[in-house]
């Protein structure tokens, strides 16, 4: 006996089981809520890219235009690829020499954006960008500089 | 009311041919094209629309907006895709058996051909009314998987094979289900001709004269239906991600579009069925007792209380699709052979009961 109410507690349980699944979907299907579709070319003035979203990578300027780049180097020796390449140049500073930034050159033809150079750096000087447009019509026009003209490293490292 | 009953309509044509052609080969052979074309034109039509739907309540149910470029509201999308299918190049497989590899699509498409034309759209609207439909219908229906089993095994190709057999065990089991479900109506409807089954729900559907057992069968007939068509959850035949696409892993082109579009036929089959079976077919929804409500209900068109109630049917196994897992083969079996077979059984002798008893309402 135990063996035929277990068998018919069994079907209704599945039944139940299923029509909770339905009852999800169903709910989705008549108010679906956030409709995650973006339809690109036509949103593109109101399109916002989430806060993880990998663009391309930037070098962060605040208003005074100073950056956060002490030019050591370790992005490029991170780099996996190769896109990266750090050109410092001396500075004297009190009179003592001190190794600044010249250009932070970035390869984004050659970036797999895997964020490694973003994750090592110590002075937290890179950041993602949420640019994604990026195709353009010469490939030269991919190799960027990442330090903005006259640009000097900040004074308040530190922080 | 607008109950126009179509055998004036046929029988018009029938009497113009007769006079300008005579009775004979010419009259019966014009007649017949004009049957198939009409087929002909309805499946394209109604395939390109169910793959539509099938998208759009795809991605209703995942929260996108699914086909929305070509046309409005992506109303063109599918057109686009079958005129992009019959222009792709039909690769050509060397060690499959050519033979049979071509044959499979049309016995595929046939078989659903034979079947839909059993079905009643309206008063008079069906090339057959055998006495025998029900019968003919489960019988047809069940040819197009001689058609997928060719496919697999013509292939020679170890998924499409696979595929194939799973869909033989499948169709085997399930077939029984259908065929059971649809005789606990029949006891209760006294025949199998399709157009007296359509005239018996005149008063109250058979859903709802057979209350309890005829829920139950219907529910029996919608998972086995859905089985039968290889759909999901049911469709091991094709299991994308373990058989890359099953039997019609070789087929490109209009060839594999044929398969496509006979997967989506059938699926309107099994709801006509269901609809005609269960749900009164193109009688409008009437209950006993309500004369005004009646009245009311008889406004809307036949054909349309036939399209409402299929595609009803239609959405309930695409929501079952994108709601539930894919089966295991040996779930897919258990379910079929120690679930809904008993049940079945009982079922069935319990309608007898009921009938027997006058029970029904």
């Amino acid at each position: 006996m135990k063996v035929v109410v277990d068998y018919f507690k069994d079907i209704l349980g599945g039944i139940k089981t299923l029509i909770t699944g339905m009852k999800v979907t169903g709910k989705y299907f008549v108010s679906p809520g956030e409709i995650v579709t973006q339809q690109y070319p036509e949103n593109r003035e109101t399109l916002q890219m989430f806060d993880r979203f990998k663009g391309e990578v930037i070098m962060p300027h605040n208003d005074k235009n100073e950056h956060r780049c002490t030019g050591c180097g370790i992005c490029e020796m991170n780099c996996p690829n190769g896109s990266i390449e750090v050109i410092s140049k001396w500075e004297i500073v009190d009179e003592k020499k001190k190794k600044a930034i010249d250009k932070h050159i970035y390869h984004l033809s050659m970036c797999t954006f895997c964020g490694l150079c973003i994750k090592t750096c110590p002075s937290k000087a890179l950041a993602f960008g949420q640019e994604f447009e990026h195709s353009v019509f010469d490939r030269s026009q991919l190799t960027k500089i990442l330090n903005k003209p006259n640009s000097v490293v900040t004074k308040d490292l530190k922080e | 009311m607008f109950l126009y009953d179509f055998t004036q309509l046929t029988s018009s044509i029938h009497s113009s041919l007769v006079e300008s052609f005579g009775e004979g080969a010419l009259t019966t052979t014009i007649e017949l094209a004009i049957a198939g074309v009409a087929y002909l034109t309805f499946f394209a039509v109604l395939g390109l629309f169910l793959v539509y739907l099938e998208r759009k309540v795809c991605a209703f149910i995942q929260n996108r907006l699914g086909p929305m470029r070509v046309g409005p509201w992506g109303l063109l999308q599918t057109i686009a895709d079958f005129i992009k299918l019959l222009m792709k190049e039909l690769i050509y497989i060397k060690s499959a058996d050519q033979f049979l590899f071509n044959l499979a699509p049309f016995i595929v498409i046939t078989a659903s051909f034979l079947a839909i034309g059993a079905i009643p759209f309206d008063k008079g609207l069906q090339v057959l009314d055998f006495d025998i439909g029900v019968f003919y219908v489960a019988a047809v229906s069940s040819l197009g998987v001689l058609g997928v089993l060719l496919a697999g095994w013509a292939s020679n190709n170890k998924y499409s094979l696979i595929g194939a057999m799973r869909s033989g065990a499948q169709i085997v089991s399930y077939e029984l289900s259908v065929g059971l479900s649809l005789m606990t109506i029949i006891v209760l409807a006294g025949t199998m001709q399709f157009s007296e089954i359509v005239a018996g729900q005149a008063d109250l559907w058979f859903i709802f004269k057979g209350h309890i057992p005829a829920m139950i069968a219907f529910v029996i007939f919608l998972i086995a239906g859905t089985a039968e068509t290889n759909r999901g959850p049911f469709d091991l035949a094709e299991a994308e991600s373990e058989l890359t696409a099953g039997f019609h892993t070789e087929y490109s082109g209009i060839k594999f579009a044929l398969f496509f579009l006979a997967e989506y036929i059938n699926m309107f089959i099994v709801a006509s069925i269901a609809t005609t079976v269960f749900l009164g077919g193109w009688m409008p929804l009437h209950i006993p007792g309500l004369e005004g409500f009646n009245h009311v209900m008889d406004f809307i068109p036949p054909v349309l209380w036939f399209f409402m109630k299929a595609f009803t049917v239609v959405f309930i196994m695409m929501w079952f699709k994108w709601t539930f897992p894919r089966l295991r083969i040996d779930q897919l079996l258990t379910l079929e052979w120690k679930y809904l077979l008993p049940l079945n059984l009982i079922n069935i002798v319990l309608m007898a009961v009921v009938v027997l008893l006058g029970w029904h309402l």
